[in-house]
């Protein structure tokens, strides 16, 4: 049994929301190389251009990458050989998310549904909880804007509808969305499980750095295929017009009901906001 | 691609006359921000037939909810908001003689039917481009609304925002005609 104390979460938590807000990853800045060389909008490469130059600055000057720094989105995998101290790790998680946009001088866009009143500090956080083998924590941030998060979705499909459905679908989905959500996008998919577990899919295969294989070949030929689909769209950066609609399509897959065919798409800005830790 | 075009607040009938899609335009001086709650504190305020909080007559409106400056920095990080929310509120706003909007994403019927009436251009800034906007922003002032934290409304003085015309006053939208242009059956 390892003793952890909840301040050292606190800390920590407070410094990942303001990384993952101004430090975007190398993954994404490769992204965008790649799909400079293959946009043939003018105003689209310009576009990519405008974005590398916003992260180069947001970087230098420790600066949000963008105004909306997010809801902020916590995946705590924590070992079971772990025993926490000082404190509640949820209240230590909120604390650690409050401190980070106060300090980080981040935007706090949490509200109350009816009222619109502000909650002030960016809390309540949202937590995914996993208790995993060994006696570490890992913790990763990862800042939701709400542009793109209000053009996700969640259907049930029929299992006769097939992969056929699954391509139908997402690219209906990303062609509705248009030019709202940021383009160039990244598309996160949730194959399988049920209602809430296919968002959880969708959302957490937008952790996987951009460029890498799916592990499944048949879920990465999929990728593959959608995502040639989505950039026949004509979006284009910024919905300009162009080639570069989305960077990548993510896939996650998980067994299903006999009966069900749970499908989520989460869609991603440009702006693919990560960082882990691991105590 | 052509050289971009300058505009300075307030802008004349003449001014967004010139204005096609797909131009770039570089705007300095005056300009207003405002996004969801702010509009409709405007609207409920035309509605009363009470005094706007500033003169809307040729004014550009930059559709913004900053982060809070940090010590020593002049504006916040400072990208677009997506505009759709406020297409509920724009028509009544270009009636009043509001000029320009700055936002992204596309916009509803009713608002390009006015900006073709009344003449006016909506243009985008690059959605997420946050850190790169905020340095174009010489000073900031609130104006109104104090209490909406991010969305007050803030009179900016601005130097070289980069924009890029989607509506102009002749009914054409780039987002439709870009991507026509650039989709693959």
């Amino acid at each position: 049994m390892r003793e952890i104390d909840v301040k050292l979460i606190t800390e920590k938590v407070r410094d990942l929301c303001m990384k993952a807000n101004t430090d975007l990853g190398e993954d994404v800045l490769q992204a965008f190389d790649r799909a400079m060389g293959e946009e043939e909008s003018p105003l689209g490469v310009e576009i990519l251009k405008e974005l590398k130059e916003n992260a180069r600055i947001a970087k230098e000057e420790k600066v949000p990458i963008c105004q909306d720094t997010g809801f902020a989105i916590l995946f705590i995998e924590l070992g079971q050989d772990v025993h926490l101290v000082g404190g509640n790790l949820n209240e230590a998680i909120q604390e650690g998310v409050r401190q980070g946009y106060k300090d980080g001088y981040l935007r706090k866009s949490i509200c109350h549904p009816f009222t619109r009143a502000n909650t002030g500090d960016n809390t309540p956080a949202i937590i995914h909880t996993e208790v995993v083998a060994g006696d570490k924590i890992k913790m990763t941030v990862a800042p939701k804007g709400g542009g793109s998060e209000n053009m996700s979705r969640v259907t049930m499909l029929t299992p006769s509808d097939g992969i056929e459905g699954i391509k139908r679908f997402v690219v209906q989905r990303v062609k509705e969305s248009g030019s709202n959500p940021c383009p160039p996008t990244i598309v996160g998919v949730g194959i399988g499980g049920n209602l809430e577990q296919v968002a959880l899919l969708a959302k957490k295969s937008l952790l996987r750095p951009l460029g890498s294989k799916n592990p499944d070949p048949e879920l990465d030929q999929l990728e593959s295929e959608i995502l040639t689909e989505i950039n026949h769209l004509g979006i284009g950066p910024q919905g300009l017009g162009g080639r570069t609609t989305s960077l990548a399509v993510h896939i996650l897959m998980m067994p299903c009901h006999i009966a069900s065919f749970p499908l989520a798409v989460n869609i991603q800005c440009h702006a693919q906001r990560h960082k882990e830790t691991i105590i | 691609m052509n050289e971009p075009i300058r505009l300075r607040p307030p802008l004349t009938d003449k001014d967004v006359e010139k204005l096609k899609i797909g131009d770039r335009v570089l705007i300095s001086g005056v300009i207003y921000t405002g996004r969801d709650a702010a509009h409709k504190r405007l609207i409920d305020l035309l509605k009363g037939k009470k005094d706007l909080p500033f003169d809307i007559k040729g004014q550009i409106i930059y559709f913004v909810g900053p982060t809070p400056a940090k010590p020593g920095q002049i504006f916040g990080s400072a990208g677009p908001t997506t505009s759709y929310r406020m297409d509920a509120y724009s028509p009544s706003l270009i009636e009043r003689g509001l000029k320009g909007m700055i936002g992204k994403g596309m916009r509803s019927e009713a608002v390009k039917e006015a900006m073709k009436k009344y003449k006016a251009v909506y243009f985008a800034a690059t959605g997420g481009a946050g850190a790169l906007l905020a340095k174009r922003v010489k000073k900031a002032e609130i104006v109104a609304y104090e209490d909406l934290g991010p969305e007050a409304i803030r009179r900016l003085e601005v130097e070289d925002l980069p924009v890029i015309v989607v509506n102009d006053i002749f009914g054409n939208d780039l987002y439709i005609e870009g991507e026509k242009r650039y989709r693959k059956e």
